[in-house]
């Protein structure tokens, strides 16, 4: 089933124009990446979602309008903002007293399970833990919750590579299952390679790139050429061109190349499926790539 | 809700949760618990102000039994005067903290959590902007009297117990005391004027500093007052009149309604016609449609707000 669906999304603030007529379709039990330089429109993408923020154009999550049926909504979406928005004030108790007060879908057990595996004390306040422990609260308060999509938006950003590492475990051992949802944004693309199911370029308020996982290996080579075949190489026209350790990588989309080119490749070098990283940087950085990863 | 204290579950795995069943009202009673968690001074503010006065009147208590002494030579007005004077000194003192207590929160209510960004935590449960900006208006329209009543009436009670024990203790008579104290009726007065005056009354002035404190970025109280001062000005010089500044004054003071409500009702049997009278004043009703208004307005600039 489908979670998330929109049309023609899009949202100006003032001349400013953060989304430019987005189409995307998410289904359930998928893994999605949203990933976008700065300002790219990703926030105001998943706000949009959140129903925190109007927009113009068709948008349904879970088969409710966002913006308009938000309080319902919200029963079955989660989402973490960021890693520091849990109020400075309360009790690790206090927010589960809380959260199980108003959250017809929470599992206090469940929360107080994942906190036993970590060094946060029930009695202590969010201005006295670490960094890092203020997101292991918040993603158990999360986890513990029966939500059907689940945001995250930037939920690991300035916290150290351990906690980063611990946190996607957690989603993925301890959350996520077929029945379940997930969006990420995140500048650590590296990080997240392995938890993805699918991948989402945004930029100036476009998607330039949308496939799954298993498309971007059958469909992007990376290859480390032969410093003799470099020339014969270039001229199949990669998609990117770096220089590493004085060889030559480039980055081919198998889709702009014919059989007989396609067979070649190996020929020239080591070939191996780019990092999200590298296919970033290639898709952001070639226009011509960016027009030819068009939405679906 | 699943309070069964079950440490570390083996199995993590999500075999659906029954989803507890949760009536509407819960999500408002655990909001105005958050207020109080979040905001102390509500309750320890008058409770400290409680318990300075208690303090004093202990200490002054070594001095009672001369006092009554001096008391008996006086007539029944005086007498009553002068015996209810402290009791009448704690409510005032209470309800002066009370209402200092309340403008503070509400100008803060709604921009604190812009300000740490928690927005977007509370926005993230299924708890709707309604409610929380309702929760936040009960505090000082209906928490804060309620609050100010039980903490003065159990002061009053303490001073009256301290009282007795000390005049029994020095072999005087504690009927002057007990009969010169209508302790019952101050405190039906004290209750409706709490409730009357500091909650309904009062009403659209908190809802005046909730809107702002949504709105504001910074400087939540000067922009709370000074767009009434321009208001004013503005009146003075275009029309040379200062009608709203009387409407204000009249609005703080308590009005004529509300000083009905309050003067009548120690003559006791008064006190139901006075509050009948105050219950179908249109200024109450006045007063209670624009603070709807601030709210609702308030409810609406929520959902549109994020952290600042």
């Amino acid at each position: 089933m489908t979670v998330i669906e929109a049309r023609g999304l899009r949202k100006a603030f003032g001349a400013t124009i953060a989304l430019d007529g987005v189409d995307l379709r998410v289904e359930e039990g998928r893994i999605l990446g949203l990933i976008g330089p700065n300002g790219a429109g990703k926030t105001t993408a998943l706000n949009a979602i959140l129903g925190l923020t109007p927009y113009q154009g068709e948008l349904k999550v879970l088969g409710r309008n966002p913006w308009t049926e938000r309080d319902q909504l919200m029963r079955d979406v989660c989402f973490i903002a960021d890693v520091a928005v849990l109020p400075r004030w309360i009790r690790v108790s206090q927010a589960l007293d809380y959260v199980a007060g108003v959250h017809p879908r929470f599992d206090r057990a469940k929360a107080e399970g994942f906190l036993a595996k970590t060094t946060i004390r029930s009695a202590s306040k969010v201005r006295e833990l670490s960094k890092g422990m203020v997101a292991q609260l918040h993603l158990a308060l999360v986890m513990a919750i029966d939500a059907r999509l689940l945001v995250l938006d930037e939920p690991t950003l300035g916290l150290d590579i351990l906690y980063r590492k611990q946190f996607y475990d957690s989603l993925l051992n301890d959350y996520f299952d077929r029945s379940r949802t997930i969006i990420v944004t995140t500048h650590q693309v590296e990080e997240i390679q392995n938890v993805l199911t699918d991948l989402m370029f945004i930029n100036r308020g476009r998607i330039v790139l949308n496939c799954s996982m298993e498309e971007v290996e059958s469909r992007y080579v990376e290859v480390t050429v032969h410093p003799e075949q470099v020339a014969a190489a270039r001229a199949l026209k990669p998609i990117h061109d770096r220089q590493a350790l004085g060889r030559s990588i480039l980055l081919f989309d198998l889709m702009t190349l014919d059989k007989v080119n396609r067979q070649q490749l190996a020929a020239f070098g080591d070939t191996r499926t780019p990092s999200i990283a590298d296919l970033f940087v290639a898709v952001m950085g070639n226009p011509a790539g960016a027009a030819q990863g068009a939405p679906r | 809700m699943n309070t069964e204290s079950n440490p570390v579950p083996e199995s993590f795995d999500s075999q659906p949760i029954a989803p507890a069943a949760i009536s509407p009202t819960q999500p408002f009673y655990w909001s105005v618990r958050r207020e109080l968690w979040e905001n102390r001074s509500i309750y320890i503010a008058p409770l400290a102000v409680a318990a300075v006065i208690l303090f004093s009147f202990l200490i002054s208590s070594i001095h009672l039994p001369s006092k009554m002494r001096a008391a008996l030579a006086l007539d029944p007005m005086q007498q009553q005067e002068l015996i209810g004077k402290p009791y009448n000194f704690v409510a005032l003192s209470i309800m002066a903290t009370a209402i200092i207590v309340g403008i503070f929160y509400s100008l803060d209510a709604l921009h604190s959590e812009r300000r740490e960004r928690s927005i977007l935590f509370w926005k993230s449960l299924p708890v709707s902007d309604l409610t929380t900006v309702l929760s936040k208006a009960s505090i000082p329209i209906v928490v804060l009297p309620l609050l100010a009543f039980a903490i003065t009436i159990a002061t009053q009670w303490i001073m009256l117990l301290v009282s007795t024990a000390v005049l029994l203790a020095s072999g005087q008579s504690v009927a002057t005391v007990w009969t010169h104290l209508p302790l019952f009726q101050m405190s039906l007065m004290l209750f409706c004027h709490l409730l009357g005056v500091h909650g309904l009354w009062y009403a659209p002035f908190y809802g005046w500093l909730l809107l702002v404190s949504g709105w504001a970025r910074r400087a939540a109280f000067l922009w709370a007052a000074l767009p009434l001062l321009a208001i004013g000005v503005v009146e003075k010089i275009v029309f040379n009149t200062s009608h709203f500044g009387a409407l204000l004054a009249s609005r703080l003071t308590g009005g004529a309604e509300g000083a009905a409500l309050t003067g009548s009702a120690s003559m006791h049997p008064m006190t139901y016609l006075a509050l009948g009278r105050f219950l179908s004043s249109p200024g109450l009703w006045i007063g209670l449609a624009v603070a709807a208004a601030f709210l609702a307005a308030a409810v609406r600039l929520r959902r549109y707000q994020g952290p600042i």
